[in-house]
């Protein structure tokens, strides 16, 4: 898929025939290439003329993808496009919001033999592998591969999970959603003490 | 006869030569026309004779006025004496995407006021984009002491304070409806005004609000409306409290769930679903905020039911929608999020062969770094599936002139095609040539094609097609399109059913305005934003047409000649007395 076209990169902008869709984009209207407010959103039609007009189709092409390093300064939102409803898009943007900041799920992290515990945010994670390479780098130490038969066995530990009925179960077995939601905190165990996990 | 030949000579004494008698009674002839629904029906049926004109108004219960400004409450009063339900629609629709200035008008207050005087009894009430305050929501509720019925879609200027007087006052309330409004949010106690004697609610929608309700308040409320069959909650409402509601009500025939997300234990679980397996009658769903995949299997008993499925909050994923709608097989109508992806939207193709009506929403509108969404692969992937698929709204990045030729060929039925290339003047992506050839095929193949909203790269050739080919075609949608005022004019010359036109950011001049001088009376409305018609054009356009209402909103800083927006109207009530300063009305 074509990357985006930010319409406030001035200098990609002037450098191409066309502009996007948005002509008027020109010389002639300095007030609107600094102003990143969304008010200013006018079109003269007559470069919108020119633009269509133009012959070579590459220039039709809405990338200034061909010239772009840097990532795009603030970006100029046109008013009212996409057309979404204003409700819809502030329900979409608290959702965001929820997801982004607030809810970060710091659980605390036990080792075995560590004199101090440590926190993790799973949100940040989304698979099992991610996570238990995060641990191992956390702690330095070894995990392993999990396996339903047989758990971590083999492995110098094992990381298991205290459950929303106070249950502790080998991290692993259930889906990850189902384990984010049900995770309230993490103990590395001791190979040895593990065993008896693995197997049951 | 005699009576009643007296009874017709009496009503319209002059009418022997021009009008045909009818050979009914008025009496008879009333009910009979009672017993006509449609708006336009009764509006054809109006025009027949002086008899059915009068026969008509006489029995007409409901009145249905899409722009309030083309009539004023005292001309619908004096002409339909009886009227127990209105719909009211105010603002152009552009307000809805903030391109309609703050108090712009459409204010429902003079009409109540002259509805209190004149209807009484007035029992249904349903706005669209008016401006409705708290102190108007109040003279409501105590007006009209038979009063059933309110809904407000996009409407603003209210909070719940308003909603309280309405459940204090309205002892015979049916319908509660409130969706997608600005509306001020002081928290959920509107929800205890309603009285411990109040039982007759069927419909109550405030998943609008975002505050949190009272819940023990909504619990008992359910409980005694024993005849609710809508219910449809707002996000602060929780998975168990859901099941609480839904175990007091099975009989519901639409829920829009509260949250979706929270934590459930394995018994919670288990009752949820039982508490949804036991409303035998649900054929809507909606609501499921932030969705977790993981609950989603509790939905599936009352999946197979299922004819409408929103999912416009869940940002599901592909997988998840696919599983859930391998339960939906009756599934007419689909609202998603391009969460879901071309791959969800294969699995719609897969299962739901009896789809009419698919939206697509973005989840990230504005953001220019997400790289997924839904392409055109999944569009095509659901008209090979859904044959009948006949209301499309789709926003997509990237779209091809081949592929929108595939899904009208698979799916010719379309009468709603509302396609959102979300960049603007995007072109062709395979190609790099403007989707002119898109936009023709469907105007080409769906004869039967009432909405059309276009977007990408579109050169006049579009507007040529659509003039030539879209003979059923009411309302048009055009933004960043076109390039000359011939566009615009082959839409007025050929768009003989054309009752609304919404244009923005294209380059169609004064020329274009001035050619459909003949047609505008015809049309419900027009609206032209950051386009090139000047104040002269519009001066001339208001000239020469008494009956249309030219309005002008001009933008700070823009040139004095340029007419910014422009909404031209068709009006019997004369130029609107309550116009803002930025409104010019011409």
């Amino acid at each position: 898929m074509e990357r985006r076209v930010n319409y406030e990169n001035d200098l990609n902008l002037m450098a191409t025939e066309l502009r996007l869709g948005l002509p008027g984009c020109g010389d002639d209207e300095p007030q609107r290439k600094t102003n990143p407010s969304i008010r200013n959103n006018k079109r003269t039609a007559p470069e919108i003329s020119e633009v269509t007009s133009s012959e070579s189709s590459s220039s039709v092409t809405m990338s200034g993808s061909d010239d772009q390093d840097s990532p795009p300064p603030a970006k100029e939102q046109v008013v009212g496009w996409p057309p979404i409803r204003s409700y819809r898009k502030n329900c979409l943007q608290s959702s965001k919001r929820n997801e982004v900041e607030g809810m970060g799920m710091y659980v605390k992290v036990s080792v075995d033999g560590a004199p101090y515990l440590r926190k993790i945010d799973l949100k940040v994670y989304r698979s099992y592998p991610q996570l238990l390479k995060a641990l191992e780098n956390m702690f330095k130490l070894t995990i392993g591969a999990y396996s339903k038969r047989e758990g971590y066995n083999g492995s110098d530990y094992a990381p298991t999970y205290e459950d929303k009925d106070g249950d502790w179960m080998l991290v692993g077995d259930v889906p990850w959603e189902m384990f984010i939601s049900s995770c309230k905190r993490l103990r590395i165990m001791k190979g040895s003490e593990a065993i008896g996990l693995g197997c049951v | 006869m005699e009576p009643s030949e007296l009874k017709r000579s009496k009503d319209s004494p002059n009418s022997d030569e021009s009008t045909r008698r009818s050979s009914f009674p008025d009496e008879v002839l009333e009910r009979v026309l009672s017993l006509l629904k449609s708006h336009r029906d009764r509006s054809s049926v109006s025009l027949v004779c002086k008899d059915w004109y009068n026969a008509e108004r006489w029995s007409r219960t409901h009145v249905f006025i899409g722009n309030c400004y083309s009539v004023s409450p005292e001309i619908v009063a004096r002409r339909f004496p009886k009227i127990k339900s209105v719909t009211l629609k105010g603002k152009p629709r552009f307000s809805d995407f903030n391109l309609v200035p703050e108090n712009w008008g459409a204010d429902i207050h003079a009409w109540l006021v002259v509805f209190a005087a004149k209807y009484p009894f007035l029992e249904e009430l349903r706005l669209k984009r008016m401006a409705i305050s708290d102190e108007s929501l109040e003279f409501l509720a105590v007006s009209f002491p038979n009063f059933k019925a309110l809904s407000l879609l996009s409407c603003d200027g209210f909070s719940t304070n308003g909603l309280a007087a309405i459940a204090t006052h309205c002892k015979n309330l049916t319908e509660l409806d409130i969706q997608e409004n600005g509306i001020d949010d002081n928290g959920g106690s509107w929800l205890s005004c309603f009285p411990e004697s109040f039982t007759s609610l069927e419909v109550l929608n405030f998943a609008n609000l975002s505050s949190d309700i009272n819940f023990d308040a909504l619990e008992r409320l359910v409980g005694r409306c024993k005849s609710m069959r809508v219910l449809k909650l707002n996000r602060s409402v929780s998975l168990e409290q859901l099941q609480r509601l839904l175990v007091n009500a099975p009989q519901l025939a639409e829920l829009g769930t509260g949250s979706f997300s929270e934590e459930l234990t394995f018994r919670q679980y288990v009752e949820l679903e039982s508490a949804l397996s036991n409303c035998k009658n649900m054929h809507t769903l909606s609501g499921l905020w932030d969705a977790k995949g993981i609950y989603l299997p509790a939905l599936s008993p009352v999946c197979t039911h299922l004819t409408f499925l929103n999912l416009s909050y869940a940002a599901l994923r592909s997988d998840e929608l696919a599983k859930l709608l391998a339960h939906c097989p009756r599934l007419k109508r689909l609202w998603v999020l391009d969460t879901v992806e071309d791959k969800g939207l294969e699995a719609v193709g897969l299962n739901c062969p009896l789809l009419e009506e698919l939206r697509v929403f973005p989840a990230d509108p504005f953001d220019e770094e997400i790289i997924h969404g839904v392409t055109e692969a999944g569009f095509v992937a659901v008209s090979f599936g859904c044959p009948r698929l006949h209301y499309v709204l789709y926003f997509c990045r990237q779209m091809t002139n081949a592929a929108v030729a595939t899904i009208v060929q698979n799916c010719p039925d379309f009468t709603h095609f509302r396609l959102c290339i979300m960049i603007p003047g995007q072109p062709d992506y395979i190609t790099n040539e403007p989707m002119d050839e898109a936009f023709g095929a469907v105007v080409k193949t769906c004869t039967k094609l009432q909405r059309l909203s276009v977007s990408g790269r579109l050169t006049d050739l579009t507007f040529e097609y659509i003039g030539r080919y879209a003979k059923n075609l009411e309302t048009l949608s055009v933004a960043f399109a076109g390039s000359s005022d011939w566009g615009m004019q082959c839409v007025m010359g050929g768009c003989s059913k054309l009752r609304k036109l919404e244009i923005r950011d294209c380059p169609f001049g004064n020329a274009a305005l001035l050619s459909g001088l003949e047609k505008y009376e015809s049309m419900r409305s027009l609206w032209m934003s950051a386009c090139n018609v000047t104040m002269n054009g519009c001066r001339l356009l208001a000239r020469e047409m008494p009956r249309l209402n030219v309005e002008v909103m001009k933008e700070d800083g823009s040139d004095d000649s340029q007419a910014d927006k422009v909404y031209v109207y068709r009006s019997i009530a004369g130029p609107r007395r309550d116009a803002p300063p930025s409104v010019l009305t011409l």
